[in-house]
């Protein structure tokens, strides 16, 4: 299996969010996100953010 | 390493030759990644049927061949991936980090804070139009990505490559407008 780049893994990251990732795919992202410290933030930011669209205009702040 | 790996970077290793030969094609080598991409997923997912019974190469550019003719029959009504300098910028030439991102701390926290989404809806709106529309119907609306395909009129390819980009650059903008300022 291909280690991957930063790029490649962000990518998978954010595709995971809008798509079924294969086995191999699931399984290289998860290598590299557990050495991977920016990659894991983006990942995790990358959530946050979905979590914050979906209240735009839905909350009386 | 067993004959799947092993098959696997055989194909990665073309991966070059094929991006020259669909680059020909095309005249565009966003539209050329693609070909390419989607001949290479159409391959693993096939590649029983190859068995070692053609060569290798031959095989990879029979299916690209498909491939890039779909893509030019698409051309009339998509418009291709432009590059992303920005995204590219975020990278060094190896594909990682030139610094790692900054941690955000405590983000729920900014859900409550009505400047925050003041910041996100600016950052929103420094987006592409096209990036914005796909991300707003994926994350706003939850749309599913074939829905936003058929809205947009784009291949699920490039559908993933905008959210993609979208999320990169909101992070980066936000990391800039909100969560550095704190």
């Amino acid at each position: 299996m291909k280690l991957l780049t930063c790029k490649e893994a962000t990518s998978l990251a954010s595709q995971g969010l809008d798509r079924r990732l294969g086995v191999i795919e699931r399984i290289s992202l998860r290598l590299h996100l557990a050495v991977c410290a920016g990659c894991s933030r983006v990942a995790k930011q990358f959530a946050f953010m979905r979590r914050a669209v979906r209240q735009l205009g839905s909350t009386d702040l | 390493m067993d004959s799947r790996d092993d098959i696997r970077e055989q194909i990665e290793a073309l991966r070059p030759y094929l991006l020259r030969f669909a680059s020909l094609q095309l005249h565009d080598a966003a539209a050329a990644e693609d070909a390419v991409q989607e001949a290479l997923v159409a391959a693993l997912a096939g590649e029983a049927s190859f068995a070692g019974r053609a060569n290798l190469r031959t095989w990879l550019t029979g299916i690209l061949k498909h491939k890039i003719i779909d893509a030019i029959r698409k051309g009339g009504r998509e418009t291709p991936i432009e590059s992303d300098e920005a995204l590219e910028a975020m990278f060094d030439a190896t594909g990682h980090w030139p610094s790692f991102p900054a941690a955000w701390d405590n983000p729920d926290q900014s859900l409550e804070q009505k400047q925050f989404f003041v910041a996100l809806e600016m950052c929103l709106k420094g987006l592409p139009d096209k990036t914005a529309r796909a991300f707003l119907m994926r994350e706003h609306m939850g749309l599913e990505t074939d829905e936003i395909c058929k809205e947009l009129a784009i291949t699920s390819t490039h559908c993933w490559v905008l959210l993609y980009r979208a999320r990169m650059a909101l992070r980066k903008c936000l990391e800039m407008n909100w969560f550095g300022k704190q």
